[in-house]
């Protein structure tokens, strides 16, 4: 009995992991040498666009179909880690950088193979995908980090608008002037979530660091790169910011839109946002990132990466390509976020009159790239619960920074 | 042979006969069982010996990661958290008991009523309780806080502040359970002999009277049963603090994510968010344990105070 109980139980198994891989195989090449490639992507509106570049693409290459594949976010890179462990990747796919060197690193993407015109896109952002001098993926689109602010509640306070050159100096003022606690009005949240909105630009503005070049030392030692945690901590400190606890119950954002700060630190990609929320709407601008030791903003950018096991590479690669040429940008910046070909912005920038949006691009000429190393949601989840305390007003932030560099330290080490 | 040897023979080969067909009837089921809950837990041990790499891969690591779950301070933490929940959550059982005797009079009318109040929570998603629940704790525009204005009490950030966040999480635990407890309870009540009761009030035994003396210790075994399930329930919690401190980023930077985070939370983080597979291994198998030892010791203690009849 247990022998046939076992032998069914295989049989089942068998039956089932079948199944399991048949959702996977459907790629291939048919007999007329048709071949079907996958996009994973994780933005749901920007799905439409995709499709209408993957139709572009098959314009130019009859013989290939791409099958676009949306994940949302947040199963996105569980699910992907899943499907390349399973060996059933996409063959083309959206990649960030926090997770791009693990990626790399693990030899489960494609670099791209032959020489490619880079100059066209920022720098940072093709730094931030090469690995040990190769690289991986065609930028995408970009994006930088500006000051958003409410000009009704600049204007109820008669605080001038920021001004394009303004400085740290200029930034405690103008928040001083902002604050007031009657109304339950605060300057700016100082949030803790969001690093390369928040402390990443500081940091670099201080003159600090997060991570040394060679990705092997933590920056929070530095007491420059503690300078720029300071500045977050000492607006709640003087109540100019909520503390975290409010911040925990309600995020920033919802205080932005609903009149309780005055500026919002936060992106590009925020312009969709705050386009079709109706109290942000009209009532909102953006300024460049204040100027401390040095101008500094995070840019960041999603690129196309190649699955390493791809049955179809020179495709792959001609998409891969494609994606990051001239004419998909073109297409992108119409209906989408900034693209990352040089040259092609300014659909982007005049879709919204409104808004001094070519600040976005501006701050390309300063920008920094988003700090990484090969396991970077290890430290990241560090900085988190180190720097909590230093929020809460619960340790210094110099002994919280130093317990954080001593655990990234570790973490890197482990790499 | 004799004939009494031979029919004890072919009663012995009868036996064995019904014995395989015993198997084959619960194969269906067993076979599931050991498919996708017994092999996954063997598996899930043996990799609590290992390392993973991000993308699958793994090497024997020895007792590595129990060692390490001993020194983790985060560890010890999460389960001081998760057992502090469960014990708390306890008080839910005399809780549902009373409410169970409320609506057990005679004569209460709207039974049904107050029946489907009481199981509605049980019967709402626990993402929904939990998003309602955090609307509700918010410290600046949230409901509670504003009912304690009136009152003239400045209400704290009750899942963000380190020194409520604990019992506020209880507080929804146990109105979530209360209403499947307090209906298991009403029908353990309805089938005591009410020759119990009428005897008793012969004897001049008045209502509360006859609550503790017949009610209270003929429930015990419905009372052992529910402390059971509960405390295994609480030991496993994860939703309902998933979504009340949110997930990933936005839950470590909760102040009091600390004395939130409960044992099934950490292993989700190992596993699904830092890469840590085979510690994350580990932590399970370490609250595995942890469960059968409660469990162990609640079967001995039942001794001292279930009465069955």
């Amino acid at each position: 009995m247990w022998k046939s109980a076992r032998s069914g139980a295989a049989l089942l198994c068998a039956a089932l992991l079948a199944s399991a891989c048949g959702g996977g195989e459907q790629t291939g090449a048919d007999p007329q040498g048709k071949v079907t490639l996958s996009y994973g992507v994780w933005d749901a509106t920007q799905q439409a666009v995709m499709q209408e570049l993957a139709a572009e693409f098959g314009k130019s290459h009859p013989n290939v179909t791409v099958n676009v594949q949306l994940t949302p976010w947040v199963d996105y890179w569980t699910k992907m880690k899943a499907a390349v462990t399973g060996g059933a990747a996409p063959d083309v796919f959206w990649m960030n950088g926090p997770n791009f060197q693990l990626y790399a690193s693990n030899g489960v993407i494609k670099p791209i193979e032959g020489q490619v015109e880079t100059s066209v896109y920022p720098k940072a952002l093709v730094d931030l995908y090469t690995f040990e001098g190769k690289l991986y993926g065609l930028p995408k689109d970009m994006d930088t980090v500006g000051v958003w602010y409410n000009k009704t509640l600049f204007d109820a306070a008669k605080v001038k608008y920021p001004a394009d050159d303004w400085t740290w100096a200029d930034f405690k003022e103008t928040a001083a002037r902002l604050t007031d606690a009657k109304k339950g009005v605060y300057a700016v949240g100082a949030q803790l979530t969001s690093f390369q909105e928040y402390q990443y630009n500081t940091i670099y503005q201080a003159g600090g660091h997060v991570i040394s070049p060679d990705g092997k030392q933590s920056g929070y030692a530095d007491p420059k790169t503690i300078e720029g945690l300071k500045f977050w901590t000492d607006l709640i400190a003087a109540k100019q910011s909520p503390d975290l606890k409010t911040m925990t119950d309600t995020a920033p954002l919802q205080l932005f839109e609903a009149g309780k700060l005055a500026m919002y630190w936060g992106g590009s990609w925020n312009v969709a946002e705050f386009g079709k929320n109706d109290y942000t709407k009209d009532k909102v601008d953006v300024a460049p990132l204040p100027k401390g030791e040095k101008q500094a903003t995070i840019i960041h950018g999603v690129a196309n990466v190649m699955s390493a096991k791809t049955e179809h590479p020179a495709e792959a690669q001609e998409f891969v390509k494609f994606l990051g040429s001239r004419q998909a940008a073109d297409i992108l910046g119409k209906k989408g976020p900034i693209p990352a070909y040089d040259g092609t912005q300014q659909d982007w920038v005049k879709a919204h009159p409104e808004w001094k949006l070519q600040t976005f691009l501006d701050a390309v000429a300063y920008a920094v790239p988003y700090p990484v190393s090969k396991n970077t949601a290890a430290w990241q989840e560090a900085e988190l619960t180190h720097l909590t305390k230093a929020w809460t007003g619960e340790v210094p932030v110099e002994q919280a920074a130093a317990g954080l560099a001593a655990g990234m330290n570790d973490l890197l080490a482990k790499e | 042979m004799t004939r009494k040897n031979a029919a004890h023979a072919s009663r012995r080969r009868r036996s064995r006969a019904e014995m395989w067909w015993g198997y084959a009837f619960i194969a269906p089921t067993g076979l599931g069982l050991a498919i996708f809950y017994l092999w996954p837990v063997a598996q899930t041990a043996y990799f609590s010996f290992t390392e993973w790499g991000a993308f699958g891969g793994h090497t024997w690591v020895g007792l590595e990661n129990y060692a390490r779950l001993f020194g983790d301070p985060e560890v010890g933490q999460a389960v001081l958290n998760t057992i502090t929940y469960t014990v708390l959550g306890l008080v839910g059982i005399p809780l549902a008991i009373v409410f169970a005797a409320l609506l057990n009079r005679q004569g209460l009318g709207g039974v049904s009523l107050y029946r489907t109040a009481f199981f509605l929570p049980v019967v709402t998603m626990p993402v929904a309780v939990a998003m309602l629940w955090r609307w509700l704790y918010n410290g600046d525009y949230g409901l509670v806080n504003q009912v304690l204005a009136v009152v003239g009490i400045d209400g704290p950030n009750w899942i963000a502040d380190p020194a409520t966040a604990l019992y506020a999480l209880v507080v929804v635990g146990i109105w979530s359970s209360v209403g499947y407890n307090l209906i298991i309870f009403l029908a353990g009540m309805q089938a005591i002999p009410k020759e119990l009761y009428e005897a008793a009030s012969m004897d001049g035994a008045g209502r509360v009277r006859q609550f503790f003396s017949i009610t209270l210790p003929m429930l015990s075994p419905t009372a052992f049963f529910i402390s059971i399930v509960s405390v295994i329930g609480s030991l496993q919690l994860f939703d309902l603090v998933f979504v009340m401190t949110g997930s990933g980023q936005a839950a470590r930077a909760n102040p009091a994510y600390s004395r939130l985070q409960t044992v099934v939370q950490l292993f989700y983080d190992r596993a699904f968010v830092t890469n840590d597979r085979g510690y994350a291994a580990a932590i399970v198998i370490g609250l595995l344990l942890l469960i059968a030892a409660l469990t162990a010791a609640q079967f001995r203690l039942q001794r001292r105070w279930v009465h069955y009849v």
